[in-house]
């Protein structure tokens, strides 16, 4: 299980390029820009090297070429990408609920501190509640049906975008909102002028932590509640038949999926937010 | 007991009648009240500012000078007492205030230019007159960066000239500086300085200046308000008449000197008070 996790957080040592472009003299640059190539090629090796020097047997662990070549086979056309885009058209609805719905309401709830203090411990409360003990009761409320894994994942990452909207309203530079007003702005302009705002950045901060956890959730879901599609579904179907390389290959992908979604968000942020850190 | 003892004391103060200021007096300040954490900062506080005037107020760490104008600007609420602009209150007053921390002033998510034009969308202003205003605006300072440019994108000295340029586009009445310089470099400092003197000069717009370099707050004003350790009073008033447009050669003539040694012993013979 633990080697299951370090395939796919080892591409998080992908991270560095935006911020090693500062690299000085450009002999040394050569190397800053193989440095996050380091980390998943080291682990390669000594993943090749436990399995061909026995310490793992292949049967548990295939060869890293083998999981790669299942990889990229799979999603080259093979039944791997169906169950890719399934698993991704079920994260991006969950995620688009619990956006449009959330950041309003967020934003809505920050702007009125009494209206949020009400209902802080409520929001806290659930926000803490691991999303996936509640999924007997979602299976309760919708059944074994595709909404009810999209519902139990846009819960989980709703609570995440409101949570960090309305506090991105609450947090507001006091200074800005009392430049608004000193300007003679009613107290509607001062929130669509500057609240919103500056409740962007943090928004983002909450998009990207849900669009995870909406991933995380979908995941646990396509496992365990009768699904037939979908990564989750396949993961567990190829431990099952004890179809490793497959198994390896769907973690990969799934870990690949989380990865290119945060780094998706990040650009996104980096171009809306565009302020933001300066 | 003593609440019985106490009781006529209270009735017996008599509500002071409205004495207005000199001629001349924009801003007229009565019985000025204002405590934080149950200790007065002022009390009974009573000032007249000056129309088209510079006034520099001046005085000891915590006696409030930044707190005093936040009150007079109505950004911080007071606890009683009367500030009229012109015989207005404040609410049919236009006025313009630059912070002292312009990052957390302007908004980043405009472009410099919309920023010093945001007031005047606020007045609901046409393109026209906001384009006339700006060109007005870039001519009588001198702009030499281009503000079609983010702020964070500006130095520091270029981002306070713009925050400048904001709080001067509605044709404020009065102008509020709280320690519009502390965040500069001197280069920066000396020139927008000049900048606002010129501004002066060119309006003739009541400035209400915070400052802790005594310099500075002698070489730009008319009028050096020296205030009292808390709670706070007027310790003294001191006039300061050389002509404008001042130079740095002000800065060593002997009216200049007299003015900025007597504001000194003013302000440590209160501090030490």
């Amino acid at each position: 299980m633990s080697t299951s996790t370090t395939p796919h957080k080892a591409p998080t040592a992908w991270v560095p390029p935006a911020s090693s472009d500062a690299a000085a003299a450009p002999r040394k640059a050569d190397w800053g820009r193989a440095l996050p190539f380091v980390g998943p090629v080291v682990l390669f090796i000594i993943w090749d090297l436990a399995v061909r020097l026995g310490f793992i047997k292949a049967i548990l662990l295939p060869p890293p070429v083998d999981a790669l070549g299942a990889l990229l086979g799979g999603l080259a056309g093979g039944p791997l990408l169906g169950d890719f885009l399934v698993t991704v058209w079920r994260t991006v609805q969950a995620f688009l609920i619990a956006a449009v719905l959330g950041m309003p309401l967020g934003v809505l709830l920050g702007s009125n501190e009494k209206a949020y203090r009400s209902v802080e411990f409520l929001i806290d409360f659930f926000r803490s509640t691991p999303s996936s003990a509640l999924i007997p009761l979602f299976l309760m409320v919708f059944g074994v049906s595709d909404i009810n894994k999209v519902a139990i994942a846009a819960f989980g990452a709703l609570l995440i975008v409101v949570f960090n909207s309305a506090y991105g309203v609450i947090n507001a530079r006091k200074q800005r909102v009392m430049a608004a007003k000193v300007m003679g702005a009613t107290r509607w302009q001062v929130f669509k002028d500057v609240l919103i705002w500056e409740s962007l950045q943090p928004s983002f901060v909450g998009l990207r932590s849900a669009v995870s956890m909406a991933l995380v959730i979908v995941i646990v879901a396509e496992m365990f509640i009768g699904a037939d599609s979908g990564l989750g579904n396949r993961i567990i179907n190829s431990q099952q038949v004890m179809n490793v390389k497959d198994m390896y290959a769907s973690i990969l992908a799934a870990g690949a999926l989380g990865y290119a979604l945060n780094v998706l968000f990040l650009l996104i942020e980096r171009k809306i937010v565009h302020w933001s850190g300066r | 007991m003593n609440a019985v003892l106490n009781a006529p004391v209270f009735a017996d103060v008599p509500v002071p009648e409205f004495k207005p200021g000199p001629a001349g007096t924009h801003i007229t300040i009565r019985g000025l009240t204002k405590y934080f954490a149950g200790w007065p900062l002022y009390e009974n506080f009573d000032l007249d500012i000056p129309k088209h005037k510079i006034v520099s107020v001046f005085g000891p760490n915590g006696c409030g000078k930044s707190t005093l104008i936040n009150m007079i600007a109505g950004l911080i609420p007071i606890d009683s007492g009367e500030i009229l602009f012109d015989g207005k209150s404040l609410k049919d007053t236009k006025i313009g205030y630059v912070f002292q921390n312009y990052r957390e002033a302007m908004f980043p998510w405009m472009r410099t230019i919309d920023n010093i034009a945001y007031p005047l969308k606020l007045e609901g202003k046409s393109k026209g007159e906001v384009d006339r205003r700006m060109t007005e605006l870039v001519a009588s300072f001198d702009v030499k960066f281009d503000l079609n440019r983010y702020p964070y994108e500006l130095s520091g000295g270029q981002q306070q000239t713009a925050s400048i340029m904001r709080a001067l586009a509605p044709n404020p009445e009065v102008l509020f500086l709280d320690e519009p310089f502390s965040a500069l470099d001197f280069e920066m400092t000396l020139f927008i300085r000049e900048k606002l003197q010129e501004v002066f000069m060119q309006t003739g717009t009541t400035m209400v200046l915070v400052s802790h370099d005594l310099e500075e707050a002698v070489y730009l004003a008319d009028q050096v308000l020296l205030l009292t350790k808390r709670p706070t009073r007027v310790a003294e008033i001191l006039p300061y008449t050389d002509p404008r447009p001042r130079t740095t050669a002000t800065l060593s003539e002997p009216s200049f000197i007299a003015a900025k040694k007597r504001s000194l012993e003013i302000f440590q013979r209160e501090v030490r008070r």
